[in-house]
């Protein structure tokens, strides 16, 4: 792609969707817009920039905003989430579900499957900790087409780079050609449907840990205090909702509250009126923590 | 100011490299072979390295391991940056005593990434 094409698709996509791409991005453009390329028969992204200056090119044009508004999703994406997941949510869950043994989560944003996967590597790397219990990982997502990538569970050289360590590459990824497929293990620990979040969700059963980062960004405001409102009906008094770094719920709802100091964190607000019946009994040693 | 040493046989490579590390903060000297940066590192042992793997003189596992033997060698920090991308590869780098490793075609977002996992940033 010459310097030109690449000036056409970032002023193609600024004005079609918003989309600012800077030019460190053009690997992103390759490998976002080469399979939108080939499915329509074209070999290259110079043949894809000159059919989309075509009149009557309306369906890929389309296609290609699509692609790249695509949120991008990194393995253990901001760190900070799993480290709160790791130090603060499950050595609270060890100690409260001490009875049921059982921790269940919730990734309400899954897209192409980094953000369960990184949680159930989390899992899987405390190791002895977790012997005896049972750990169920649910991911949703509103695009079936994300989804089947999530469930193919194949990464490319750059997607396995940013963000995850190079020992778990090794000990969690299998090369495939090009690709790295990630270990059926870690794939059988995480469940993937598709699900709209605007629509009722009361059936997906109670969560321990919602992971519902940068997708309430999309609704506004009433959509967002309805969601969060019905997000804190699924979970028990203790339970988690990590939303992204930049998100919070002040002003949307009294759902949930702040963690101290833990951005992007939030308890279940008990003081406040919701109307979440207990389905769970308090493990010993609870109370006062909650 | 942390002190990154780049090694690497193309002096495009040592370029991109330079650019995005010194906009992290890193004050960067180069060096074009395994040979040329282990006298650097007696004379001045940097914090950091990013080192390419196949170059003239002395390649880079051949630096890394001399490295490691020598005094005060085993402090800085070494990220790989290869086209080497099998994992057997990446097994033996980590071995010698790498802390991460970066596959070639890398970009700003991925050496931040790394340098961030390794503590460096």
């Amino acid at each position: 792609m010459t310097p030109i094409e690449f000036d056409f698709l970032k002023k193609f996509l600024k004005d079609r969707s918003g989309l600012v791409l800077s030019d460190d991005k053009q690997y992103l453009v390759e490998s976002r817009l080469l399979p939108i390329a080939n499915n329509s028969g074209l070999e290259t992204l110079s043949k894809l920039v000159q059919e989309l200056q075509r009149p009557g090119s309306r369906k890929l044009q389309e296609d290609v905003v699509e692609a790249m508004t695509t949120n991008e999703s990194f393995f253990f994406r901001d760190k900070t989430p799993f480290d709160n997941f790791k130090e603060i949510m499950m050595p609270h869950m060890l100690e409260a579900r001490g009875s049921s043994r059982s921790v269940k989560i919730w990734c309400a944003a899954a897209s192409t499957g980094q953000e369960p996967y990184s949680l159930a590597i989390c899992l899987k790397e405390m190791g002895p900790k977790l012997a005896g219990w049972r750990t169920r990982i649910v991911g949703t997502d509103l695009s079936a087409e994300v989804l089947e990538k999530a469930k193919a569970g194949l990464y490319s050289q750059f997607e396995v780079q940013r963000g995850l360590p190079i020992q778990l590459l090794l000990k969690y990824f299998e090369q495939k050609g090009d690709l790295w497929q990630i270990d059926a293990g870690i794939k059988a620990m995480v469940e993937l449907s598709k699900l709209n979040l605007l629509e009722n969700f009361s059936h997906m059963g109670e969560f321990d840990i919602i992971f519902c980062r940068n997708v309430l960004i999309y609704f506004d405001q009433a959509t967002k205090s309805e969601i969060l409102g019905r997000l804190a009906k699924l979970m028990p008094e203790d339970g988690y909702l990590v939303l992204g770094a930049a998100e919070t719920v002040v002003g949307l709802t009294d759902a949930f509250k702040p963690v101290s100091g833990k951005r992007g964190l939030f308890q279940r607000n008990s003081t406040a009126g919701v109307s979440a019946a207990r389905t769970r009994p308090l493990a010993a040693g609870l109370a006062g923590r909650v | 100011m942390k002190q990154c040493l780049v090694v690497d046989d193309s002096s495009v490579i040592r370029k991109v490299a330079r650019r995005i590390l010194e906009d992290l903060n890193f004050e960067i000297t180069e060096a074009e072979d395994g040979q040329q940066a282990l006298d650097e590192c007696r004379k001045n042992m940097p914090d950091a390295i990013l080192l390419d793997w196949n170059m003239p003189v002395m390649d880079g596992l051949e630096f890394l391991t001399s490295l490691r033997g020598e005094d005060g060698g085993e402090n800085p920090i070494v990220v790989f940056c290869t086209t080497e991308n099998d994992v057997a590869h990446i097994a033996r780098a980590i071995r010698a005593g790498a802390n991460e490793y970066i596959m070639k075609p890398f970009d700003r977002e991925i050496v931040e990434a790394k340098f961030q996992e390794v503590g460096l940033i």
